[in-house]
């Protein structure tokens, strides 16, 4: 799995870390980032609610080719 | 949920109806608005100057338009609507965050976002804890019974802010009088003058800060000794802020443990379910963030033309967001009148939706899981202290909430 972050569009809501706070956190500036370790998404499965519960659509989770 | 228009639904736009109304039940939409949940998306409703504006009530479209660049929240913008005469003697005054556009709005969001981060509403919970057990001991060695907005539902969100920002708590009978003022004041002039008194007021305490050689520990401190000697911001702009903060900070979260507190009452098997699991909690705090959409009514102008839900939005057209509508759309939310700490009440918009959705939602769902995960494991026998029916909650255009809660236990 691959996740994107925008972080030009992303308004540091936080909804991603809520969602899936084994993937998603926040950096200093209250930015998503992602866990380190778990870029991948670590199979977690609320991951793409995470994404869903974004209010800026900032992130963006496309299964990664081959 | 369908993205597509219901061929069978209605096809004929049913007659505007008036907003805001008042809510019957305190918990729940006004039974006026019960013409717009047949499945529609987008109706007509008519404002208290006769304009007619698009009330949007589908969940869908509802997450689709408050993500809409097209939509702008700018207040000062011509043919922007306004619900009472009250917004509408102040709308040409600069709102910082929900009354800007981007790029404005994300330069100031962008200042804002490391104070309101879920790991800082984290790290405050010991305050809020200290707060809200403070409160319950000075309550129940005066009591019973209380009156608990004046004990304990505005006081927790006031003191947050006020530790949090750098507002000297002493003076909160003074701005929660004239929050109160600016939000259901009595008229237009009473609400103006009551912005203007905050406005000197937040003025007059930022440019103390701004005389002090060492900042202070509160967000308003940071950005005078940093946004504003810099140059980021301006007075104006700051004095806004200040405002906007203050305001937002401690009115609607008060409502929440207010209303909240109410909803539980009237729900006792729900209650129980709580106090028996309190891992429930932060699901009940969503469910009653859904079900009790204390800010129902959200506004915008249309920049553009925009096509929605088989309707055209035109450029100059007002759009009103009916959160308590939404919030209880059938096809997002099974059953969605009853109260349900077991539902997925995620995505709700009670925090609305797009760039402006709540900058404190963190700190007001810390705040809430605490203030009623508190309130009912230390008083166990909480209970109404007058009969639901005789206890007086807020006309419907303003926040949603409890005038008094008289509560004995």
């Amino acid at each position: 799995m691959h996740i994107d972050i925008d972080k030009d569009v992303c308004i540091g809501a936080g909804q991603c870390a809520l969602a899936a706070p084994g993937v998603f956190t926040q950096d200093d500036d209250g930015y998503s980032t992602l866990i380190p370790g778990r870029e991948d998404g670590a199979g977690d499965p609320m991951v793409r609610e995470a994404a869903r519960a974004c209010p800026v659509s900032a992130i963006t989770v496309t299964e990664a080719a081959g | 949920m369908t993205e597509l228009t219901d061929i069978t639904g209605p096809a004929t736009p049913a007659e505007p109806v008036a907003f805001p109304q008042d809510r019957t039940c305190p918990y729940h939409p006004p039974t006026g608005y019960d013409p717009l949940r047949d499945g529609r998306a987008l109706s007509r409703a008519t404002l208290f100057d006769g304009r007619e504006v698009w009330m949007v009530t589908g969940h869908t479209a509802a997450r689709a338009l408050l993500a809409d660049p097209r939509l702008s929240t700018d207040r000062t913008r011509p043919g922007f609507p306004a619900p009472t005469a009250r917004f509408a003697a102040v709308r040409d005054r600069r709102v910082a965050l929900l009354g800007v556009d981007d790029p404005v709005h994300h330069t100031q969001r962008r200042m804002m976002v490391p104070s309101f981060t879920l790991k800082r509403a984290t790290e405050l919970r010991p305050t809020i804890q200290r707060i809200v057990d403070g409160l319950l001991d000075a309550m129940t060695e005066q009591g019973p019974p209380a009156e608990l907005v004046s004990a304990f539902a505005l006081p927790v969100p006031s003191m947050v802010i006020c530790g949090l920002l750098g507002v000297p708590y002493a003076d909160h009978e003074f701005f929660e009088e004239q929050s109160r003022r600016l939000l259901r004041g009595p008229s237009a002039a009473d609400t103006e003058g009551a912005r203007e008194r905050l406005e000197t007021y937040l003025g007059g305490l930022i440019d103390h800060k701004a005389q002090q050689a060492e900042p202070g520990q509160g967000i308003l401190d940071d950005l005078v000794h940093h946004q504003f000697r810099e140059g980021a911001l301006d007075r104006d702009e700051l004095v806004s802020l200040a405002i906007i903060l203050l305001v937002a900070g401690h009115e609607t979260t008060a409502n929440m443990i207010s209303l909240g507190t109410y909803t539980l009452l009237r729900h006792p098997e729900r209650l129980a379910e709580l106090r028996a699991d309190p891992a429930l909690l932060p699901a009940a705090v969503e469910e009653l963030m859904r079900m009790l959409s204390i800010a129902d009514g959200l506004l915008r102008v249309a920049l553009e033309d925009i096509e929605a839900d088989g309707v055209t939005i035109r450029a100059g057209e007002g759009v009103l967001f009916a959160t308590s509508v939404i919030n209880r759309d059938a096809s997002r939310y099974d059953d969605p009148d009853s109260l349900d700490f077991h539902r997925s009440a995620r995505h709700h918009v009670a925090f609305g939706f797009g760039i402006h959705q709540c900058l404190g939602q963190n700190l007001a769902r810390a705040e809430l899981e605490i203030a009623l995960g508190t309130l009912i494991e230390r008083l166990p026998g909480l209970r109404l202290a007058v009969p639901a029916e005789e206890i007086p909650f807020k006309p419907g255009d303003t926040i949603q909430g409890m005038l008094e809660l008289p509560v004995t236990w």
